[in-house]
């Protein structure tokens, strides 16, 4: 677990996220041009484009796990991530799948599974859990982490309209609070104040060779 | 380390959960070293002196066996994503990873090598011998298997690559631990041998889950 003390302090005061001029190329195919964006705290950015934009890449980018082929990443806090799969061993139960977040973040399952309104499933082995049911279980995760910025792979998938609304309460609560979130998204989430950053789709740049 | 702890604390449980996969490394090393009298017949000469080498191949391949599973399972269902941001440094994940590895695979191993060190004719008191070199040689094995696995990781063919890529490094593992084991048979003295197979079980412990906390890195990007 990475400390605060690990992260610089930023010039500007809140600022959770700089992202400088970041391009990204996937083999010979270029997937982010010069993506450039800031986060502060209580911010909720939703990422907008086509398919194969590249909204899952900059997530993926952001977050650390790729490094940008050129330009610059700079967090000044802890990530909390949920990416496109949910990341549940199907043998395990809700909570036994769930220990590891717990046991490494800062907030408490109960709280994180009664937002959700998992509690009665806590016990249920993840096999058993509807497509719904796990991409809450995998939210709940994101909850526990305590982390200040979320980054969220379309977190609605598979979820029903009263699902939504209640994520839509917890991210609200955790903005409140001082976090920020960048979301990819198909679907409307009910937030305020929201910002988007469109990716163009760059399907039409010829792929080009290193000569 | 609690984060680290968890790790095999969570794997534990899924081997357990998962029963049959953890039990077919095991059940295949006792069906293969009980085919070895099969083919060779039944001298107990012959079957004494092959006994401790037919145990240590035996022993190589069933570490092999599930290796192809122990990050691939992780990479396709997200959890690695997970485990590279938020867990633990990547050493740690991918040396936990080995640890619960050979708790699963390395432990049960040693002890279904009694019962069949006992019917390849293995003397009592050579026993204690053995088990010692296959302790550290299915260490050794659970972290050079590991690296591998992490390496070859999101690679097409992996399954393949694997033991390939394996099997060489594994070999000096093979040559000292055979040669302790068979020091009680050609009564000389273990210790060079086991100096040697603990010399590579050492020269593994910080090296391997250094390049696989690479690989798995490499992997997720």
């Amino acid at each position: 677990m990475t400390s605060p003390s690990d992260f610089p302090t930023p010039t500007v005061p809140g600022r959770l996220l700089d992202v400088e001029d970041v391009t990204v190329f996937r083999g010979d195919r270029l997937v982010l041009d010069g993506v450039s964006l800031t986060l502060d705290a209580g911010d909720a950015m939703i990422l907008t484009g086509p398919n194969g934009a590249g909204k899952s890449t900059l997530l993926r980018t952001i977050s650390g796990l790729r490094r940008p082929d050129s330009g610059e990443v700079i967090r000044y806090g802890d990530l909390a991530w949920l990416g496109h799969q949910d990341a549940l061993k199907p043998g395990l139960t809700l909570a036994q799948n769930l220990a590891l977040a717990e046991k490494l973040g800062t907030n408490s399952l109960p709280d994180a599974l009664e937002a959700l309104d998992l509690t009665h499933l806590t016990d249920l082995p993840a096999r058993l859990l509807s497509s719904g049911q796990k991409r809450r279980a995998a939210f709940a995760r994101v909850m526990l982490s305590g982390a200040p910025l979320w980054l969220l792979d379309e977190p609605t998938v598979g979820l029903d309209i009263a699902s939504i609304e209640r994520l839509g309460a917890v991210m609200a609560a955790h903005r409140a609070k001082g976090g920020a979130i960048i979301v990819t998204t198909h679907v409307p989430l009910p937030l305020d104040n929201t910002r988007s950053h469109e990716l163009p789709s760059l399907a039409h740049v010829e792929s080009f060779w290193l000569s | 380390m609690t984060a680290f702890l968890a790790l095999i604390d969570r794997d534990l449980r899924l081997a357990f959960r998962f029963g049959a996969d953890t039990l077919a490394s095991l059940l295949f090393f006792i069906l293969c070293g009980s085919l070895f009298p099969l083919a060779l017949g039944p001298s107990p000469d012959l079957l004494r002196h092959m006994g401790p080498g037919i145990i240590w191949v035996c022993a190589l391949l069933a570490c092999l066996l599930p290796l192809d599973r122990l990050f691939g399972a992780e990479l396709e269902d997200g959890s690695l994503d997970l485990l590279m941001l938020t867990g633990p440094a990547p050493a740690a994940v991918a040396f936990a990873k080995m640890a619960a590895h050979w708790l699963t695979t390395g432990l049960p191993l040693l002890i279904a090598s009694i019962p069949l060190g006992i019917m390849l004719g293995v003397k009592g008191p050579e026993l204690p011998l053995l088990l010692l070199g296959l302790a550290m040689g299915t260490m050794s094995l659970s972290l050079l298997g590991g690296m591998a696995a992490s390496i070859v990781l999101g690679a097409r063919r992996g399954g393949v690559l694997l033991p390939l890529l394996v099997l060489p490094l594994a070999t000096p593992v093979l040559i000292f631990g055979a040669a302790s084991s068979y020091a009680g048979q050609l009564a000389t003295s273990p210790a060079a041998s086991l100096d040697l197979l603990g010399a590579c079980l050492f020269a593994c412990l910080p090296l391997c889950p250094l390049a696989a906390g690479q690989g798995l890195k490499a992997a997720v990007g």
